[in-house]
């Protein structure tokens, strides 16, 4: 099976890459070991935030904030996403100095998409929240989305973009012929000149076999689902140094992560929750939101993420593997990039270059002597 | 606290082997989330025998009580009204005692958690006013609940016929019983009688309770089809289709039952292997005679580790107490091991007659029915999922929400699993389960929060 590019990873960074590079004329398929958003993509609380990113991804946050505003011009759907805002809270006036700080500096660039607010405005916009604060920082045009709604969404758009798509399918081999990529799988071998290395937490293992060894962590956060809450709490709420992430979903109950990490499980492939560790990590949650006190948790899971060494995600080609682009790395924080990482990614495997600025997501940094693979 | 062996379930198996295991010399912590010991099967014994319900529950009730004296007098460290949320290999069993949590360590543990009835969605199975046997049985046993007219039983199994016959002893009212099983499972059932016979007491047993309730005039319905729960807010009619006519009557109250399924929720999310039962389309763990799972150092007796009844729990109960003492360093007594196993043997003589005789049912489930009480989703929309992907319940389960609310997939479980292996065309089975997110039981954060911590896990 021939093709133009492969995708291996069927999370949404993989269906967002090979979405866009199908759009752009290629014929394209994508591989997934097991089905698609199985991990991180399936894992996560599907925040869509600008507020405190890396200066480094601002620029890819800001443009892919606007797709989802109109997100049913990308996959002919809003892929649940409601721009509740998000907030940022500072417990104490040294957080509410760091939050300044930020915003500031971020208005002296010229951006505007973090506000300063001050205690009142804070109450009268999240009353739910019960706990002393002196301020936030505030993203009106950032909120949430719905994971698994997200993923069908890309599919299916993926689907009639002409990807052939290939779930239960594991890589096992990749070599490089004549300016092509030959790609076993356990369903036979396909063929690209370009390959997409868009498998999440097992991307290094993609690249080992690319003949590109790479220094890759991986992330086990844990997430809370409660039972439906009475209250509302319509913005998705993290706190200055605390770790803490606190939404509500169109369901009614309560999403709470923050990056509390699980531990791996014993067949090194998926994550499980480890409760001593959670159970010392709902300070913040009980503080600001005293009345869950009594609320049921119906299910925990940790996800399986790949974290590079400053958490920013390896975005374009492999220095040493030809025709290989890497796209992944995304350290916990990918969920809100997955519209214009792709569109990164697919001009990449289309035109072989692209006028957006890579240098921070370089994988040089994170290459292993070839010998130590 | 540390010892050796926490069990999990405080019914026959787990009685039985806190006795074996005190009797060896061992330190024991039995978890069990009711008020009294007993299970199910036994539920509120030593209290009811004293009361007007003993004689009509029945002599294989009121035995019950020698063992949990027994059990009681054993010296095990006994929790009553306490939930086990959450078991960690190593081990750690993390516990609910009344909204105060905190972990347990062992050196193993015995889950005797026992079955649950098997879910099975009919049409208006989700009106108040219908409710299964077993739930309605347990309001027997711990308040001495009688059902209010006119009442129906629809299912198979023999404990609807049970329920009724003992209903029927205390003077209660039965209106009708609408027996579910096919026909034809009777043929299939006569081969496995023989075998059955080393135990002609239960079904002698079995046959008394038919007679007796022919006898007491009670509506005896079989061969039928659609069998349906009507009514607007709540039930007020039974529905059937019998000889090609349409028949109605009126209910308050439909008591439905489709046999019973070992609880796997706690070996699933420990990655113990299980295999399929294909005659009763349930999972039971993979054991060892001694019942050791294919994690060493946990262990499944009673009806966890497939249906077998109570003296076959009282005798699995057993076994894995020597399995766990020889486990841990001790010398396994030869005779003790082939008396319980010569008890094990007979008590699941009836099992093969029983299985045939009622099969988990087949019928086709509508589209329009309601599969996940919990999330609301239906049969048809699970379908839609199915064939939108590979056959995997938990991507079904992210697409519908079906799975995710508080009974974390007890009830659609097994139906999703089985929707999806028929639109995929594989055999029932083939299609696994979801996977179990912990915790096993509902624990509000509060309790969680304020989880106690053994010194080295801090």
């Amino acid at each position: 099976m021939t093709f133009d590019a492969l995708v291996i990873g069927g999370g949404l960074h993989g269906l967002s890459a090979a979405l866009q590079a199908a759009r752009r004329g290629m014929k394209v398929a994508l591989v997934e070991r097991d089905f698609l958003g199985r991990h991180a993509s399936g894992a996560t609380a599907a925040g869509v935030r600008t507020l405190g990113r890396d200066p480094a991804e601002l620029p890819l946050s800001l443009e892919a904030a606007e797709t989802w505003h109109v997100m049913e011009e990308l996959v002919g759907d809003s892929c649940g996403f409601h721009a509740t805002g998000q907030v940022q809270v500072a417990e104490d006036e040294a957080a509410m100095e760091k939050l300044r700080a930020r915003v500031e500096g971020l208005q002296a660039r010229g951006m505007s998409h973090e506000e300063l607010i001050g205690a009142n405005e804070l109450k009268s916009l999240v009353p739910a929240m019960t706990g002393p604060c002196v301020g936030a920082a505030w993203t009106p045009r950032d909120g949430a989305a719905d994971p698994h709604v997200t993923i069908r969404a890309f599919r299916t758009a993926a689907l009639a973009a002409g990807v052939e798509m290939h779930e239960q399918c594991a890589v096992t081999g990749l070599s490089r012929r004549e300016g092509t990529w030959i790609v076993t799988t356990s369903k036979g071998a396909f063929e690209a000149p370009v390959v997409i290395n868009a498998a999440g937490a097992w991307s290094a293992e993609i690249a080992r076999l690319a003949g590109d060894p790479l220094r890759l962590g991986l992330k086990h956060s844990m997430m809370i689902v409660t039972e439906r809450a009475s209250r509302v709490v319509a913005p998705v709420i993290s706190a200055m140094g605390r770790r803490l992430s606190f939404k509500q979903t169109d369901a009614g109950t309560l999403l709470i992560g923050g990056g509390v990490q699980g531990r791996i499980h014993d067949d090194g492939q998926s994550a499980v929750v480890d409760f001593a560790a959670l159970a010392l990590a709902l300070d913040t949650t009980r503080r600001l939101f005293p009345w869950t006190e009594g609320l049921r948790i119906v299910r925990t899971w940790a996800g399986m993420e790949a974290t590079t060494d400053n958490h920013l995600p390896i975005i374009g080609f492999s220095n040493r593997a030809e025709g290989l682009i890497h796209d992944f790395g995304f350290s916990g924080h990918g969920f809100q990039l997955v519209p214009s990482v792709g569109r990164v990614v697919a001009e990449l495997a289309a035109e072989g270059h692209t006028e957006t600025d890579l240098s921070a997501f370089d994988p040089a940094r994170i290459e292993l002597e070839r010998d130590a693979a | 606290m540390t010892t050796d062996v926490v069990i999990v379930g405080a019914g026959p198996a787990g009685m039985a082997a806190a006795i074996e295991l005190r009797a060896l010399g061992l330190s024991v912590l039995v978890a069990d989330e009711q008020p009294a010991p007993g299970g199910q099967v036994w539920r509120g014994v030593e209290r009811n025998n004293a009361t007007r319900l003993a004689g009509a529950l029945g002599t294989d009730y009121a035995r019950g009580e020698a063992l949990v004296r027994r059990f009681r007098d054993c010296g095990a460290d006994y929790r009553p009204e306490t939930q086990v949320w959450q078991v960690e290999e190593g081990w750690k069993v993390f516990l609910n005692q009344g909204g105060k949590a905190s972990v347990a360590t062992a050196r193993a543990v015995l889950l005797a958690t026992g079955a649950q009835e098997r879910p099975v969605p009919f049409e208006g199975w989700t009106l108040p006013g219908v409710m299964t046997v077993g739930a309605a049985q347990i309001m027997l046993k711990s308040g001495g609940f009688m059902p209010q007219g006119p009442v129906w039983l629809r299912g198979a199994g023999p404990l609807p016929l049970l329920y009724a016959q003992q209903i029927l002893a205390l003077g209660g009212r039965i209106d009708g019983i609408i027996d579910t099983s096919a026909p034809a499972n009777r043929a299939q059932a006569l081969r496995h009688l023989p075998r059955a016979l080393r135990d002609w007491r239960s079904l002698a047993k079995g046959a008394r309770w038919m007679r007796e309730l022919r006898r007491s005039g009670i509506r005896m319905v079989k061969g039928v089809s659609e069998v349906r729960a009507e009514g607007d807010e709540r039930l007020t009619h039974v529905t059937w289709v019998e000889d090609g006519q349409p028949q109605r009557a009126p209910a308050a109250l439909l008591l439905t039952h489709e046999g019973v399924i070992p609880s796997v929720h706690a070996t699933l999310s420990l990655g113990c292997a299980h295999d399929w039962n294909a005659g009763q389309r349930y999972l039971a763990p993979r054991l060892d005679t001694w019942g050791e799972t294919t994690r060493g150092g946990l262990f499944v007796a009673g009806d966890g580790a497939g249906i077998g009844g109570v003296d076959a729990a009282v005798a699995r109960g057993g076994l894995a107490a020597l399995g766990i003492a020889r486990r841990l360093g001790d010398e396994v007594d030869g005779d003790k091991r082939a008396a319980f196993e010569a008890d094990l043997s007979r008590a699941l003589a009836t099992r093969p007659f029983l299985d045939a005789l009622y099969p988990a049912p087949e019928g086709r489930i509508p589209d329009g029915l309601m599969v996940c009480r919990c999330e609301e989703v239906t049969a048809g929309r699970i379908r839609e999922a199915a064939r939108e992907g590979a056959p995997d319940p938990n991507q079904v389960k992210a697409a519908t929400r079906a799975g995710m609310g508080p009974c974390q997939g007890r009830q659609c479980g097994y139906t999703v699993s089985r929707l999806i292996a028929e639109e995929h065309g594989i055999e029932a089975g083939h299609a696994g389960f979801f996977n179990i997110r912990p915790p096993l039981k509902p624990i509000t954060l509060g309790a969680l929060a304020a989880l106690e911590l053994p010194e080295e896990a801090e």
